[in-house]
């Protein structure tokens, strides 16, 4: 293996230099440079048919600017010296006049993380991808006669970036993602439903290796079967079981985004000041991980250069800590901040989330089931949305049962769910000994979406509010 | 020719014996200001600039973008569109448009005024925007961001079929959220105002709306579970417009998933329903000359009077229903292939003001803002679940608020329940326009 430098074909190591020189010329007190080469390729198939191939490539830096708490932010797609400089001068005149006087720090070349991917999905011929989609399409059609229509879709993305600042940070990454997602609908008395699956990592095509494709879709299309026997979902209050892996997303909206400190340091969020103080059971450990190999989340670094880690934000219920960019970290006087991340170099950085999850209880999970007279149980969750002012949050069920004293009964339809965050953290009274990440997500804040991981035992909150139909 | 229109023509000009090429290109100059205690807290500016190009052989299409408008890197775009037409399954129906004679509308979405307008007044009127919200109301105390975002675009199509398009625009916009509080009760709420220009910005309205709606949402409390009529206010119900405009897409038609398949001249919704979608209208935010095929836009009444008239093509969807494009070629930019989709959809107004529809209602909820949209609708079985923020009605008046609540129902049964249809059309950043709506049931799950 050769040792390369993630990013240095971006931009060479004296241009990153003159670049932070003119950035800072105004009087800003930090000044960034963030390039990125991204490509990706999708290959969908929809009605039986492969229906398009598409690929695209974006390349580009943004430049920040920091003069105090303003920002200045330009983005080019010339990566020449000359655009470079021009951006650089268009995001520093936020900082005019500024008295900043920082200086640029050396640049200190941080080493790469090692390469984990085995096989570049570029590598791999795109009919070798088509025929992934063709098997899904197959083994779901399989599944019985009331499959009326099959989408499936692989993704695939390279994305190679490279950051350094006026504090000396030079760092770079070479992160490959792969996606594969297949949904069926089926068709019966009741009208139509949808059942999907997807899988997705950060890793090289050899990700199929781990994965069956055969199988995702027949799940998927079992779920959308099943559901066609479903009654409306109850709408009230009630306890609710949710399985191993699907419901990462709870923990994403009901605190993950409220611990998130560009929230905290504006008082929108309900876990504003409330570090040292129990905000859940004692049962919740709550994890941010950005170091886990292969998990959808992962990074080597964030979009500011930084190392990830893992970071404990709920420790037997009582919070711990919040989740940091450089921006709000700088101002609390902390340091290594480790989730500051953007959709693209067009884009400014935040506190963003990587792989979020719940550690494991103790519970026999099915012995979760059979403690729960009634109740909902949700064996497949898919995104939600929080209010981080009210604290407010909704979650999709897309495969949930009914349970009727201590057994799984009926199938239901699909619904929200909603709670508040506080009431739903204090109120999870029995958490599982079968941990699991749960399915690949993209995380929507302010307009940017970013690829996190979720995960988490079985557990049980003792009331949550089911959005149903049911009289 | 603009420098995009020449380009474009370039690319065409590159095309092969048995293949078309179509090549769409775009560019946006964009300014973003957020704002925050009285200081600049971002200040973005830039240029954005790239291509789409779809290559179709034999009956195959291939697509590929690139964030760039460089001949280089526009040529390395169509060899990777070209080699990925090389795996699509062949279809008789799949191909870009010929020309259909269509005139486009002569639209007016351009103002020079935006470009000449300075930075720093951009920056005052967020500021002055922060401002007028903390002084309005004692109760408001704190303000989550204030925002200015402008942009300036232009678009350039042409194909080797003899297709040709170019259009451009401008748009700006102010925004702010506002938090209202009352001990440790914490609500908030965003008003916005959007114009073409910066003098048809009405920041007196965005502010005013952002403090009334999150005032009005303290003490609110979680109300018991039940059926009850449920009015949308004209941000909600554009929502729930431009779902209804998305199950009417011909190509789900021919794919067997939309609600509506067998359901054309059949009454889908309450007399009274009539949707449209009319890019042709400069008052529509998503107003255009051309679809994103370059066919001219023009206006398609999808229903009328609660009965189906019509779906939505564009042209590969039209060849294979044996029907012609409605010019509903739409796509997410550059990066994206068109697809089917609408740009301005609106309900025709009825005659009723706010204020009418809830002494008809009576008693109900009315629904200030949804939350869980895409993981709560599924436009293929039709059920909907969302969270709500709003008020309940009583004796035709608005009562107490009401938090952590949801409500359900399927698109089947919200469209034959439309009881009223508002006068108040509203046309939103967005490619909708809503109006104040009233459903005679839904089921409201709390407590």
């Amino acid at each position: 293996v050769t040792a390369t430098n993630n990013g240095e074909a971006l931009v060479d190591e004296a241009t990153v230099a003159t670049v932070l020189s003119r950035a800072l010329a105004t009087g800003g007190d930090f000044a960034e440079i963030f390039a990125e080469d991204r490509r990706g390729s999708v290959v969908s198939l929809d009605d039986g048919r492969i229906e398009d191939l598409s690929s695209g490539r974006e390349r580009g830096a943004g430049i920040r600017v920091v003069l105090g708490t303003t920002t200045g932010f330009a983005h080019t797609a010339d990566l020449s010296a000359r655009g470079l400089l021009a951006a650089a001068e268009a995001a520093s005149s936020v900082a005019s006049g500024g008295g900043g006087g920082a200086r640029q720090a050396p640049l200190s070349r941080r080493p790469d993380r090692p390469s984990l991917v085995e096989v570049l999905p570029t590598t791999v011929a795109k009919a070798d991808k088509v025929e992934l989609l063709r098997r899904a399409d197959a083994a779901a059609r399989a599944a019985g006669g009331s499959v009326r229509q099959v989408s499936a879709s692989y993704a695939e993305g390279r994305r190679q970036v490279l950051v350094a600042n006026s504090e000396g940070v030079l760092a770079g990454d070479d992160q490959v993602r792969v996606r594969f997602g297949v949904s069926v609908v089926a068709s019966g008395d009741t009208g139509m439903q949808t059942g999907t699956e997807s899988v997705g990592a950060t890793m090289g095509f050899e990700m199929f290796d781990r994965y069956d494709v055969d199988a995702l879709a027949r799940s998927a299309a079992g779920r959308a079967l099943l559901k066609l026997g479903a009654r409306p979902a109850p709408s009230g209050t009630m306890p609710v079981v949710i399985k191993r892996g699907s419901g990462g997303v709870l923990f994403h909206e009901a605190c993950g985004h409220g611990l998130e400190a560009d929230h905290i340091a504006k008082s929108v969020s309900v876990f504003t000041g409330q570090v040292g103080e129990q905000v859940a059971s004692p049962l919740v450990t709550l994890v941010d991980d950005g170091t886990m190999s292969h998990e959808w989340g992962a990074l080597a670094i964030d979009d500011e250069g930084h190392p990830t880690a893992r970071n404990v934000l709920i420790e037997d219920g009582v919070l711990t800590d919040y989740m940091w960019d450089w921006l709000r970290a700088r101002k609390e006087g902390r340091p290594a901040p480790a989730n500051g991340r953007r959709q693209s170099y067009q884009h400014l950085p935040m506190v963003r989330m990587t792989n979020t999850f719940l550690l494991n209880g103790d519970a026999d999970p099915d012995e979760i089931v059979r403690q729960t007279p009634n109740g909902v149980y949700v064996a497949q969750l898919g995104g939600g949305q929080v209010n981080t002012t009210t604290g407010d949050f909704v979650f999709g069920m897309t495969e949930a049962y009914l349970i009727e004293n201590g057994v799984l009964t009926e199938p239901i339809r699909d619904a929200n769910l909603i709670g508040n965050g506080p009431q739903a953290l204090r109120d999870i009274d029995v958490v599982g000994n079968d941990f699991a990440m749960g399915r690949p997500g993209t995380c929507g804040k302010q307009g940017q979406g970013v690829p996190v991981g979720m995960g988490q035992p079985t557990l049980r909150v003792r009331a949550l509010t089911i959005g149903g139909t049911a009289r | 020719l603009s420098e995009l229109a020449e380009l474009a023509e370039k690319v065409v000009g590159w095309s092969r014996p048995g293949e078309t090429i179509e090549a769409y290109l775009s560019r946006g100059t964009e300014t973003d200001v957020h704002v925050y205690g009285g200081d600049i807290e971002s200040l973005s500016s830039a240029t954005t600039a790239g291509a789409g190009i779809r290559v179709v052989a034999g009956g195959r299409q291939g697509f590929a973008s690139v964030g760039s408008l460089e001949v280089g890197a526009l040529a390395e775009a169509l060899a990777e569109a070209r080699d990925n037409a090389g795996f699509s399954s062949p279809e008789p129906w799949v191909g870009l448009p010929a020309p259909d004679g269509a005139r486009p509308a002569v639209l007016d979405l351009w103002r020079d005024e935006l470009a000449s307008y300075p930075t720093e007044r951009k920056v005052a009127a967020a500021l002055d925007l922060e401002r007028q919200v903390r002084a309005l109301d004692p109760r408001i105390n704190r303000v989550e961001s204030a925002q200015w975002a402008d942009v300036s675009g232009e678009m350039a199509l042409a194909s080797s079929l003899g297709v040709r398009a170019a259009d451009r625009s401008t748009a700006c916009y102010l925004s702010v959220t506002a938090v209202a509080g009352e001990g440790a009760d914490s609500k908030e709420a965003y008003g916005y105002t959007v114009g073409r220009a910066p003098s048809e910005l009405v920041p007196t309205a965005a502010a005013g709306d952002a403090v009334a709606r999150a005032v009005r949402l303290l003490g609110a409390a979680k109300p018991r579970s039940a059926h009850l009529p449920v009015v949308f206010e004209p941000r909600v119900s554009a929502r729930f417009s431009s779902l209804v405009g998305s199950s009417l897409s011909g190509e789900r038609v021919l794919k067997g998933t939309s609600l509506f398949a067998d359901r054309l001249g059949q009454p889908v919704a309450a007399p009274g329903f009539t949707l449209v979608d009319d890019p042709t209208n400069d008052a529509a935010w998503g107003a255009s000359c051309f679809d994103d095929e370059g066919l001219a836009c023009r206006r398609n009444i999808m229903v009328q009077d609660g009965v189906l008239q019509c779906f939505l093509y564009d042209s590969t969807a039209a060849r294979r229903a044996g029907t012609s494009s409605t010019a509903n070629a739409a796509r997410a930019g550059y990066k994206s292939a068109p697809g089917v989709g609408a740009r301005a959809i609106y309900l025709v107004p009825g005659t009723l003001s706010p204020q009418d529809i809830l002494a008809q209602v009576g008693d109900g909820l009315l629904v200030q803002s949804v939350s869980g949209f895409h993981s709560g609708v599924n436009s293929i079985s039709g059920d909907f679940s969302v969270g709500v923020e709003g008020l309940l009605i009583k004796d035709g008046e608005l009562a107490s608020p009401v938090t952590e609540v949801t409500i359900a129902s399927s698109i089947q049964r919200m469209l034959q329940g439309v009881v009223a249809v508002g006068r108040d059309l509203e046309w939103l950043p967005s490619s909708a326009a809503g109006l104040t709506l009233a459903i005679s049931e839904m089921s409201m799950s709390g407590a």
